[in-house]
């Protein structure tokens, strides 16, 4: 009823006026969408060009040469790449407990408590992150270099730790300081002592928070190559530096399954936490 | 990281602010803040210093294989940025331009993720994050393939006359138009973040008082969405500034960047001028982003 009658009366309305209206209305729809589309075009390529079959002369190619499943059925047939993902996940997964650990605990430090040098604190977590990666990667280098510390996984992990650090940090700020402090206080009310009120209220309540930090941190390392191609030395390949070094003979098709793996597997991931939550809140 | 605003958790929305939390003194405050504290000034804080005390180094002989020793050589800043000037603007000219082009696409994005999207809106910020998990030189390999110059974008623009070069690869469209790409979630996700906690009645009540809705953007939506705007142009500009893989992959040595130049420099071991240039591009960029923050009148990053 109340449609109909808006319907009727916006018929009588000025053109221009309809118009502004229709505008307002799926403009901002509209824009989001293309928004969309414009992020997953490159995926698509993606996706499509892992069935891309290989020149004749057994290189990749950047252009469509004909349909192939061959490097869905045949992943690691260059032991390399599979070798480049396998140090990367191993360097994701250390640097990510480390950087949340080490994060999650500043972050606490920050908000329940008082202490000196506060400022000086918030200035150091914040400058790594208005630094550019090159910055960061050439000075850990020349520090790298002027100790003669040999270049290697251990630096490229020293150097992922130092980066993820701050983005832990801030995530998990934002949750604690969002957290009402009332909460814990009544559970101290209820003669819960500080150790169970943390184990039963406050980790439960963060937990989300440094969930998202982690699953930050492990993106921003598994992804990052900046940082790691400055120090990494000769004998360390994650598989951004193995995409980067493959390119100049041909990217195989073999690096476009591993990104829609990685972008499906992440979806997925994603999608059965919200499912989960989804059924433990019922 | 919006994710987790989940329902079931008190977070006061709209209402009243939870009680200010009482903050603890004591030892365990240092407890907590010393192992990554430690971290981040070993391997953050004093390379920048060792970065530095690098950059004023003096060569041995001639050429960078001879070797370099500590000194005070101040005329590195001035040779490297009088050398690579040029570098350096078109360093912040595409920054600055990607970013402005970001904040345009962004802002309609997560206003209707924000305010349109209803149930669907969980969804929406995952499919935003989830191209990230793709490699990004992957993807920027892909945007190669997308715009090579046979490719259907290049031909259909050409038909229309729109591209001066007639191409779209190796000129400074395709690098900017790279570095929107890769940093546009740094701009929707911390934009979606502020534009959610705005109180919707807000904007009702400045419609109400007869306020156009361009009137109502411009003096209640945008206010309130400030410290996303400043932390999404923030997370934006400082990582474009220093890139050096859009303008490698998509540009030509006329697009080459300051991030190029330091990485060749490095890779050439000249390391005085890669870390003049390094230490000189952070300066700016702090300058920058100081002033910003003054400007915008939000600290929240800090």
């Amino acid at each position: 009823m109340a449609i109909a009658t808006e319907k009727a009366t916006d018929a009588r309305l000025p053109l221009h006026y309809r118009f502004t209206r229709y505008l307002r209305s799926h403009f901002i729809p509209a824009i989001g969408i293309l928004g969309l589309i414009y992020l997953f075009v490159p995926i698509a390529v993606v996706f499509a060009f892992s069935f891309n079959d290989r020149l004749p002369n057994g290189r990749g190619s950047v252009s469509w040469v004909g349909f192939s499943t061959d490097a869905w059925t045949n992943i690691c047939v260059d032991p390399n790449i599979c070798r480049a993902v396998g140090t990367s996940l191993q360097i994701g997964v250390l640097s990510t407990i480390a950087g949340t650990v080490l994060g999650t605990m500043i972050a606490f430090a920050l908000v329940r408590h008082r202490f000196r040098g506060r400022q000086s604190t918030n200035l150091t977590i914040f400058l790594p992150m208005a630094t550019p990666e090159v910055v960061l990667g050439s000075s850990l280098l020349a520090l790298f270099l002027s100790t003669r510390i040999p270049l290697g996984i251990v630096t490229v992990l020293i150097a992922h730790v130092m980066f993820t650090i701050s983005f832990v940090v801030v995530t998990v700020k934002a949750r604690l300081a969002g957290l009402d402090p009332r909460l814990e206080q009544a559970a101290m009310d209820l003669y819960a002592d500080e150790k169970q009120t943390f184990r039963y209220i406050t980790l439960p309540l963060v937990a989300p928070g440094i969930a998202a930090a982690a699953l930050l941190a492990f993106s921003l390392s598994f992804d990052d190559f900046i940082i790691t191609y400055f120090n990494k030395g000769p004998s360390i390949t994650t598989f951004p530096v193995y995409v980067w070094a493959s390119a100049a003979r041909g990217v195989p098709p073999q690096v476009n399954v591993i990104g829609s793996l990685m972008f499906f597997g992440a979806l997925a991931l994603v999608l059965l936490a919200q499912l989960a939550g989804k059924v433990k809140r019922r | 990281m919006a994710l987790t605003l989940t329902p079931g958790v008190p977070m006061a929305p709209g209402g009243e602010a939870p009680p200010e939390r009482v903050k603890r003194k004591g030892k365990t405050a240092y407890f907590l803040l010393i192992p990554g504290m430690a971290w981040l000034v070993f391997f953050f804080v004093i390379p920048l210093g060792s970065l530095f005390l690098t950059s004023l180094e003096r060569p041995l002989g001639s050429g960078p294989s001879a070797g370099y020793t500590s000194a005070l050589r101040w005329q590195n800043y001035t040779e490297a940025i009088s050398k690579y000037d040029t570098e350096f603007l078109r360093s912040f000219w595409y920054a600055g331009l990607a970013t402005i082009v970001c904040l345009i696409i962004s802002f309609p994005l997560a206003y209707f993720i924000a305010f349109r999207a209803g149930r669907w809106r969980n969804l929406l910020l995952v499919l935003i994050v989830a191209p990230f998990f793709c490699s990004f030189l992957i993807r920027t390999y892909a945007w190669k393939t997308i715009l090579a110059d046979d490719g259907f974008i290049t031909t259909f623009a050409n038909s229309l006359n729109l591209l001066p070069d007639d191409r779209i690869l190796a000129t400074p469209l395709a690098v900017v138009f790279g570095l929107v790409y890769n940093f546009l979630p740094f701009m929707v996700l911390p934009l979606y973040a502020s534009l959610e906690r705005i109180d919707p009645r807000l904007i009702e009540a400045a419609a109400d008082l007869y306020a156009r809705p361009w009137i109502g953007l411009q003096r209640v939506t945008i206010p309130l969405a400030m410290p996303g705007i400043v932390a999404g142009t923030l997370l934006t500009f400082i990582p474009a500034t220093g890139d050096f893989i859009n303008s490698q992959l998509l540009g030509s040595p006329r697009t080459r960047m300051i991030g190029n130049v330091i990485q060749t420099q490095f890779a050439r071991d000249a390391l005085p001028t890669a870390a003049a240039l390094s230490f000189s591009l952070m300066a700016v960029i702090l300058v920058v982003v100081f002033t910003y923050i003054r400007r915008a009148g939000t600290e929240e990053l800090l």
